[in-house]
């Protein structure tokens, strides 16, 4: 049972990168843009924070360098993408592959640096709850954040009038133009949020999962999270689920390998990745649940007519 | 004062052979910016990057080497990318080539015939074909992203890799290290020039070109694979198989992703070790789009990235930069070729022009 | 059916003198063509305007400059008598315009009262909202639930959604962007009913149409544009749909030859019951069609947009395959379950709806596209392409057929919408089909391209294919074809022989109402019909 709740205390930590990536890309796809460069953005986000709070010694600035990384590689892909109608699939490998070689080539001195492990934040009374309380109450102050971010995301997403507009963009850009609505800004901002949000995702990986700073770290977290909002169908709740189911393979593999299990630790390691694939074809499997869910006008290069 | 992209009435030809200069002459612009930023004489290091390394004949040979897998796996990812069937795992296919090419060499320990070195090159070949025939199979049935399974294939097929090299392929005399026994002579790939790495695969390169240009542009199956990827109702309405064009993209770049594995560990490496390619299945693909997914331009595009590698090589001994320099100048090479393949088909024009030309009104 | 007071009239007992809407000069250029040259234009309070142009004409450029979408490049425009630059769309919906698209600005996947929410400013309370969109659709007979997701809403349905968006707004000036190719005759009647309700208030309308009986109908006064210029302003009234139309395209309006059908030729094509569910969830299931048409003659099928066309065509071009063979059946071959190719060798050619994207590619030349069904004719050869043979062939559908283009490299979407059309019906007719099947053969043609079309499948016709036509424009339909059926929610008519029926009797069929349909009561022709079935 200690073994449980340890493993269900580790898998929110694990799931939170997950989240904030996810959930970033969420809006962005729901703006009709495919951003495939996720982990390019949240290695570059990994390496802002990571040297932002070497150098500062304070955690919160390097979040906020992480978000800031993310989102200037997202401008990057947003001019690519948005203003110069480049291919958006090619536009976001491009991404990928400069945000894997820009974090590598600067990151190379902080390889042998640690961070100081930052500590975990109990929240008053609910940390005492037995299971639940060790599970829920006793995270990282980030993984709080997660839950009030796919909160804020929702809200504005379903309830709010912005997010209608955001996903009238992503239905029907002609539309939402003809209505006198700026297709081009509205996606711009959503780009430059998923980015932020991605580049939190490899915050949280570099300065408190591990902290400490490994080339290439993200490990196909980005990939794993674009497939992790088509797994959702696009909305944030599911997004959540996926994310925590994620992080639970990965905690269970490492639990399995520490265990001594007689499987090799290589099968053990491919078991996110497999169980991606898995996941992704049960979802695409049904084309009409893509159909209805999926933003219409998802990856197409949209030109303001003249 | 403001401009905006405006479409052209027709492609411009022009841009389409300019594009890649100008992506790659920005590259080197932005390349001496970093280089001075970062504290170093960038003429200096403009010279070690590039043109040191290339200076020697054992220099040449190692660009021909470093271009010969990039050209052949672009070639066949070229052939799926114009059909929109997006191959992003031919990293692990090489692996998976490697894997099966390398394990028929140390099978054929002691033989010492030609044919061996035949059947290995098959074997790399039906390899990555199999690990591509995977996403290609998961999308026709299930419609699942190639992208994104082929990617997650690149994870397991290194893990695959490495569980061998660990566990049952490891040399016994190996003093524990993670690697194969060292292929036979007979496995191995003839040197073409004395005292160099440059291997026969990289005339197996060479042909892959050529056979892979008259395929797109010539047959009746490249015809279809473009219309495929330029209007998908359109090759829909013609009868042509969706299925069939999956397969035949995502297979092609398998294919020659696995013999460009082959031509690594039966070639330079000579065993099967843990890493064996300092990523080219993902510089193919740059390769690929830097050569405007056309035989010609991909040779070219290849020695250029060829060459990037090399500098980055020269960079980290020369200059004291660590060797990731290279991955930079590959996705700035890149964003740069989308930036500037954008003007083939819009032009920039300054709003409000001062004075209309009125022509007539085309029927 | 009376119009009421003509604007002139009101305006002389309002005392306003001034007109609304005033145009001087207006001028849009774009790198292949100048769209407008020089336009003038002028609308009164009250006044129904048409603007009468044939397709290509300048008539939507026009009314995207009124409404803010695109600015002009020269020229002044007045509203209210004050000079103005209309901005943007919203700043033209401040000012009291308001645009219903030919192609409906419309999100499918959320609801009514959330896409009229859309077009308002600010962040209306969706409830209340309803509650007005009630109201109005109530007033001006425009029934629309407001609770319903637009997916689930017909071609007609939309369009009042359109329209009712415009009215919570209160407009002064309404455009309407060829309203009447999505609806019934029925329903036109009735649309032209609320249209005269908001002119008799005081709101000015701006009808975009090339049909000219209903201008006559409906319209005050009219502006006639050919190439971008004015030709001319009209009382429709006073005027005859000749002279009307000598206006529009400068001669009369081409006549086509068509002696009557031999009767009694071979089948052709035969479906036998077909029923077929959509897989799209949007998508319309066909039931139970059935339909011969025999070598020789032009069967036409009717029927406004959204009803199963798309669904019917797949089946039989073969891009949707059938559970089953028997179905579909091509020259005697029960080809239900046979691939595009397959159907093709049995002697099947297609013309599609859409031109760029399905009928052709856009990217490629057009001696490329010549190669995509034209393949079967000696181009390729041990799976190489023979350049030579491709490029000869369109040639010769570029010579036969008068496609206006810069030979045969030229790319397909550099040409204008009639020579593509051209070029894609002269691909398919040169194939010497046995059946061919055409998909609005003349949306968006200009009227010479359009008269050239209807002329070729008749001569086609005349010498011995069979010919399936399915098309939104009845006056089209009646005018080539020997046969008409009227497809409905999914379900076909039986064909009836053009000479023994009307555009009236087809008009009510095209509400699903034909002799023996489920749900038809017998009722005399003529009489308005208001049932559960969409018009």
């Amino acid at each position: 049972m200690d073994t449980l709740i340890a493993i269900l205390i580790a898998t929110v930590g694990a799931g939170t990168p997950l989240v904030f990536a996810a959930l970033g890309e969420l809006v962005v796809e729901k703006s009709g843009v495919l951003n495939l460069g996720v982990e390019g953005m949240m290695l570059v986000g990994a390496i802002a924070a990571f040297a932002a709070t070497s150098a500062t010694g304070n955690m919160w600035l390097g979040v906020a360098a992480g978000m800031v990384a993310g989102a200037g590689m997202a401008l990057v892909f947003g001019v690519l993408a948005l203003t110069l109608q480049a291919n958006q699939v090619a536009a976001g490998l491009a991404l990928t592959i400069f945000g894997v070689g820009l974090s590598a080539f600067v990151g190379k001195p902080y390889e042998s640096v640690a961070l100081q492990a930052p500590q975990v934040l109990h929240v008053p009374v609910l940390a005492d709850l037995p299971v639940l309380g060790p599970i829920l109450f006793s995270q990282q102050p980030l993984v709080y954040l997660s839950w009030v971010l796919f909160a804020l995301v929702a809200w504005f997403l379903y309830k709010s009038r912005s997010g209608l507009v955001l996903r009238s963009v992503g239905e029907s850009p002609t539309s939402a133009n003809a209505l006198g609505y700026p297709v081009i800004g509205i996606r711009y901002l959503a780009t430059l949020f998923g980015g932020a949000m991605a580049g939190v995702g490899g915050a949280y990986l570099s300065i408190i999962y591990t902290p400490l700073w490994v080339e290439g770290m993200t490990a196909g977290r980005g990939w794993i999270a674009l497939a992790l909002v088509v797994f959702a169908t696009w909305r944030p709740a599911r997004v959540l689920i996926g994310a925590y189911l994620f992080g639970g393979v990965t905690i269970t593999q490492f639990f399995a390998q520490g265990a001594g299990a007689a499987i090799a630790s290589q099968l053990l390691s491919s078991l996110p990745y497999l169980a991606t694939i898995v996941v992704l074809v049960l979802i695409s499997r049904n084309p009409n649940l893509i159909r209805l869910n999926a933003p219409v006008s998802l990856g197409k290069s949209y030109h303001p007519g003249g | 004062m403001r401009f905006k992209l405006e479409a052209r009435p027709a492609p411009s030809r022009a841009m389409r052979y300019y594009s890649p200069l100008v992506a790659a002459a920005l590259t080197v612009v932005v390349g001496f910016i970093v280089f001075t930023a970062l504290g170093r004489n960038p003429l200096a290091a403009f010279h070690a990057f590039f043109v040191q390394p290339v200076s020697s004949l054992n220099g040449v040979a190692e660009l021909l080497l470093k271009a010969a897998p990039l050209m052949m796996i672009a070639v066949g990812l070229a052939v799926g990318f114009r059909a929109n069937v997006w191959n992003i795992g031919a990293e692990g296919q090489l692996v998976l080539g490697a894997v099966a090419g390398g394990g028929l060499a140390l099978y054929f320990e002691g033989a010492d015939t030609g044919w061996v070195l035949v059947a290995i090159v098959i074997a790399g070949a039906l390899g990555g074909m199999a690990w591509a025939a995977i996403p290609a199979f998961l999308r026709n049935r299930f419609n699942a992203s190639e992208i994104l399974v082929s990617l997650m294939l690149t994870y397991v097929a290194s893990l695959v890799l490495s569980y061998l090299v660990h566990g049952p392929w490891r040399d016994p005399q190996g003093f524990n290290f993670p690697q194969s026994k060292m292929f036979d002579e007979a496995t191995l790939f003839p040197i073409l020039i004395e005292q160099t790495r440059l291997n026969a695969s990289f005339l197996i390169a060479l042909a892959v070109v050529a056979v892979g240009w008259v395929f797109i542009n010539r047959s009746f199956v490249g015809y279809q694979m473009r219309v495929s990827g330029l209007a998908e109702a359109a090759a829909r309405y013609a009868g042509f198989s969706a299925k069939g064009t999956v397969w035949v993209g995502m297979l092609a770049g398998g294919a020659m992703a696995g013999i460009a594995g082959v031509g690594e560990v039966a070639g330079p490496i000579g065993q099967l070790t843990p890493s064996i390619s300092p990523g080219y299945g993902f510089a193919a693909i740059i390769v690929a789009f830097v050569g405007r997914l056309n035989a010609v331009g991909i040779v070219l595009a290849s020695v250029l990235m060829s060459l990037l590698y090399l500098g980055g090589e020269s960079a980290q001994m020369q200059l004291n930069l660590p060797s990731a320099i290279t991955g930079l100048f590959q996705g700035m090479l890149l964003f740069f070729l989308l930036g500037s393949d954008v003007f083939i088909n819009y032009r920039l024009r300054w709003a409000r022009p001062a004075r209309v030309v009125l022509k007539e009104a085309a029927a | 059916m009376g119009k009421g007071a003509t604007p002139r009239d009101a305006s002389r007992t309002a005392g306003a003198t001034e007109s609304l809407l005033e145009l001087r000069g207006i001028t849009k250029a774009y790198p292949a063509v100048v769209a407008n040259d020089g336009i003038d234009l002028e609308v009164a309070p009250g006044e129904i305007h048409a603007v009468l142009g044939e397709n290509g004409a300048g008539k939507s450029t026009l009314m995207k400059i009124i409404y803010g979408v695109v600015k002009a490049d020269a020229g002044e425009m007045r509203w209210k008598g004050e000079p103005v630059q209309v901005r943007n769309p919203a700043h033209a919906r401040d000012l009291g315009i308001g645009m219903v698209f030919q192609h409906f600005s419309l999100f499918e996947t959320l609801t009514v009262t959330q896409n009229v929410a859309l077009a308002l400013p600010g962040n209306p309370n969706l409830g209340e909202l309803a509650k007005r969109i009630a109201e109005v659709s109530e007033r001006y007979g425009l029934p629309v639930d407001p609770r319903r997701l637009v997916h689930s809403l017909s071609v007609g349905e939309r369009q009042r959604v359109e329209i009712i968006r415009c009215l919570l707004q209160t407009p002064k000036l309404l455009i309407m962007d060829e309203p009447t190719s999505v609806l019934t005759p029925q329903a036109v009647q009735k649309l032209f009913e609320t249209l005269r309700q908001l002119a008799a208030e005081g709101c000015a309308i701006l009808y975009i149409s090339h049909k000219l009986d209903e201008i006559k109908a409906l319209c005050h006064s009219a502006t006639v544009l050919r190439a971008g210029r004015v030709t001319g302003t009209c009382d429709p009234t006073r005027e005859t749909p000749a002279s009307m139309a000598r206006l529009m395209i400068g001669k009369d309006l081409p006549h086509c030859e068509h002696p009557p059908a031999d009767e009694g030729g071979e089948e052709r094509l035969v479906i036998a019951g077909l029923s077929h569910a959509s897989d799209d969830p949007f998508g319309v299931d066909l039931k139970d069609v059935h339909l011969t048409v025999h070598s020789g003659e032009i069967v036409g099928i009717a029927g406004v947009s959204g009803n199963g066309q798309q669904e019917l065509l797949a089946a039989l071009s073969g891009e949707e395959r059938l559970a089953e063979k028997f179905p579909v059946q091509i020259c005697g071959v029960e080809a239900g379950r046979f691939t595009p190719g397959r159907r093709r060798k049995l002697g099947l050619c297609f013309v599609p709806e859409e031109r760029l994207g399905r009928g052709a590619v856009p990217e490629m030349s057009l001696a490329e596209n010549a190669l995509l069904t034209g393949h079967r004719r000696g181009m390729v050869q041990a799976g190489m392409v023979r350049f030579g043979q491709m490029r000869e062939f369109a040639d010769r559908c570029i010579r036969e057929f008068q496609v206006k283009c810069g030979g045969t490299h030229a790319e397909a979407k550099s040409l204008s919408g009639g020579n593509l059309q051209k070029f894609i019906v002269g691909r398919e007719m040169l194939q010497t089909p046995k059946l061919l099947v055409v998909s609005q053969p003349t949306w968006g043609v200009d009227v010479g391209a359009a008269a050239f079309i209807r002329q070729s499948l008749i001569d086609l016709r005349n010498a011995g294919a069979a010919i399936l036509v399915v098309s939104e424009e009845l006056d089209e339909l009646f005018e080539i074809c020997d046969r008409v059926a009227v497809i409905a929610k999914g379900r076909l008519s039986p064909a009836k022989r053009t000479k023994d029926t009307d555009v009236e009797e087809i008009g009510v069929w095209m509400s699903g109402l034909w002799p023996g349909a489920e749900g038809a009561v017998a009722r005399p022709a003529g009489k308005e019909v208001a049932l559960a079935v969409q018009t």
